[in-house]
């Protein structure tokens, strides 16, 4: 029998039961169409993780105190020998031990109410100097940045963030205004620009300067070179010279942290780049996860199939042994019930993958439980989903037409 | 299609199954020939090897031990798929409970053999099946399905199904078994003619002394032996030699 003589038969066959053709092919459509909106859920939100983190900049480099190994200790004893201080901010400066540092921003971190008049809000609060509004990549709406003479000085000035701003004084400009924190009395010299969708989303911020959340939030003591930081923003000088900066940063910290050469760094590190790698490694997982799930109901809409082809091969019993008598070969009966279960597996894979489509392209920008989700179809997995579909028919069907082709032909014909 | 051979030609065909721990002999040494152009009958009760003898000449089961020549072609040594090709190439079988696709037309009950044996055209197909169709009386049932026609309607399809091929052997199988006395009468009819004017050797499996009367050879089983080999008279004359001057 030629192929196309093999279609029309299968085809006939199978729509000779559509209700229950449908059905079986129901189980192939839902499977496909899970795979194609997963993974387009997921390639979505990898995306988008990926290109909040891209719009940082990618020469942002943090630096933040503690061994890699003591940060993940089951009992914590990091101790407070980890700490990098402002005098080690102060040091990646130096030109000639970090040429390639471009940019040097620390930052600590406070938290607390905000209050102006009977409004009153919780804050992240974090102390600043002038050059991290430009290693965040962020920028001003109203009024001014933190300066360094306002570090100097431990100035009480602060800079909100745009949601801060619109909870304490509406749609006003609050620049000038006074707000308490800790019992301080501070004046919002600006307001910063709303970065929403951003993966470090300042609106929720205040900046103050690095002093006074030290000395007047904090209650901390000391010298001002011994200020504790939670973490460096390093800028390196371009992209490219990323890696480098990473180096000199190393080199100059474990010369003032006096590590011996077999010491292990007491900070660490992070690139821009190390960021997306973990979080598209946790991303891809995800990704592996709901494409298994989909996966599995692809995997038992196939076991559907081939229970449908073994109560067909039975049913058709004696079907077959009349094809047989009239000249039908063993490999002829094999095609046969092989391609009928192809047609189905194939069709509902067709079906599957114009509605996973439409599942991802109207789902996209949809909101769930106040997040978008963002859908990215990609025609690969598409392709890919209606092989799978195709290798489904062909490994579920085999079976069954093995079955249907070692029927002996004189048994088949007697069959009732 | 003219042959030196015998049409069939059985040797000491021994065909023995095994039934638990019991070997049961369903055809002990059977030797026979039969010539092209013959009608024969087969007759005898149930068990007696006909139908294990049917299935032998079909090509659909293998003796045991001994000899099969069909038209010149040693048949016992054949491979599965060799087997089908025989069977698809040299045989028209006709069944008792006519075995047509139900949900298929009669048009394209009788293309079957055809499609698979390759080489036809869908419309070489339709062509040939209409001829057989043609040539059995059922011009006006190309489009009906098995469900909308009467037993012996439905058995005459299953003889053009036999004959779309136009093979030289037609086995039949208790082809009047399920059908009334009027409907029997006109299968036999029909397989007399297709033996007198198209030369087509007829074999037929049957219980009905009456069919076997209308043949021109019976061969008698019992116990999975020939107990009786005898040619019958038939009062309109017809002669072995007329139909193979005309092949």
């Amino acid at each position: 029998m030629n192929a196309a003589l093999l279609i029309s038969t299968a085809l006939a066959s199978v729509s000779a039961n559509k209700l229950r053709a449908s059905l079986t092919l129901l189980g192939i459509v839902i499977g496909v169409s899970s795979v194609i909106a997963m993974m387009a859920v997921g390639r979505g939100a990898q995306v988008s993780v990926t290109s909040r983190i891209s719009d940082l900049g990618t020469d942002l480099i943090t630096v933040s105190p503690g061994a890699e190994a003591l940060r993940f200790a089951f009992f914590g004893g990091g101790g407070n020998s980890d700490v990098l201080s402002l005098a080690d901010a102060l040091a990646l400066k130096d030109d000639v031990f970090a040429p390639d540092v471009r940019l040097v921003a620390p930052e600590n971190s406070f938290s607390g109410s905000a209050i102006v008049g009977s409004e009153n809000t919780f804050v992240n609060g974090v102390g600043v100097t002038a050059e991290y509004l430009e290693a965040r990549n962020l920028s001003m709406e109203y009024g001014r940045n933190i300066s360094n003479i306002d570090v100097e000085n431990t100035s009480l000035v602060a800079v909100l963030g745009s949601e801060i701003s619109e909870t304490l004084f509406g749609q006003q400009n609050p620049v000038g205004a006074t707000m308490k924190i800790s019992e301080r009395e501070f004046t919002i010299v600006g307001v910063m620009e709303s970065q929403e969708g951003t993966i470090f989303n300042p609106d929720n911020s205040v900046l103050i300067p690095i002093t006074t959340a030290h000395y007047r939030i904090n209650n901390g003591k000391g010298l001002f070179d011994s200020i504790a930081v939670s973490s460096i923003n390093v800028l390196a000088r371009s992209e490219n010279t990323v890696d480098d900066a990473r180096l000199d940063i190393s080199t100059v910290l474990r010369l003032r942290h006096e590590l011996a050469a077999d010491d292990e760094d007491d900070f660490l590190i992070t690139t821009q780049q190390d960021t997306i790698e973990t979080l598209e490694g946790t991303q891809g997982t995800f990704v592996i996860l709901l494409g298994s799930i989909a996966g599995i109901s692809l995997l038992v809409g196939g076991i559907g199939v081939m229970n449908i082809m073994l109560v067909s091969v039975t049913e058709r019993t004696r079907e077959i042994g009349i094809r047989r008598a009239v000249g039908a070969k063993r490999r002829d009966i094999l095609f046969q019930f092989v391609t009928e279960a192809i047609l189905m597996t194939f069709a509902g894979g067709i079906l599957g993958v114009v509605t996973g489509w439409a599942i991802a392209y109207f789902g996209n920008g949809a909101t769930v439980d106040g997040d978008i989700i963002e859908t990215v179809i990609e025609t690969h997995i598409a392709v890919i989903a209606l092989g799978v579909s195709v290798a489904v028919g062909l490994f579920f069907g085999i079976y069954p037409a093995v079955r249907a082709a070692s029927l002996n032909p004189i048994e088949a014909l007697r069959h009732e | 299609m003219t042959s030196t051979f015998p049409a069939i030609q059985l040797e000491n065909v021994v065909r023995e199954f095994h039934v638990g721990t019991h070997v049961v002999r369903a055809l002990d040494s059977i030797s026979l020939t039969i010539e092209h152009g013959e009608m024969v009958a087969i007759i005898g009760p149930s068990g007696s090897g006909k139908s294990t003898l049917m299935n032998t000449l079909g090509c659909l089961d293998q003796p045991t031990s001994g000899s099969f020549v069909l038209n010149g072609q040693d048949v016992s040594g054949l491979s599965d798929n060799q087997l089908a090709e025989t069977r698809s190439r040299q045989l028209g079988f006709v069944f008792q409970s006519y075995n047509l696709l139900p949900r298929e037309t009669a048009l394209s009950n009788v293309e079957l053999p055809l499609k698979y044996s390759g080489g036809y055209s869908g419309k070489d197909r339709r062509s040939a099946a209409k001829t057989a169709l043609d040539r059995v009386g059922l011009s006006e049932r190309y489009d009906h399905r098995p469900m909308q026609m009467s037993g012996g309607e439905q058995q005459r399809v299953g003889i053009a199904r036999a004959l779309v091929k136009n093979p030289e052997l037609i086995l039949a199988d208790e082809p009047t078994g399920n059908l009334d006395t009027k409907s029997s009468a006109e299968v036999i009819e029909m397989l007399r003619s297709l033996n007198e004017e198209d030369g087509k050797t007829i074999v037929v499996v049957t219980h009905d002394t009456e069919v076997a009367e209308a043949m021109n050879r019976i061969i008698a089983f019992r116990d999975g032996r020939i107990v009786e080999d005898r040619s019958v008279d038939q009062p309109t004359p017809t002669s072995a030699s007329v139909d193979s001057s005309k092949q």
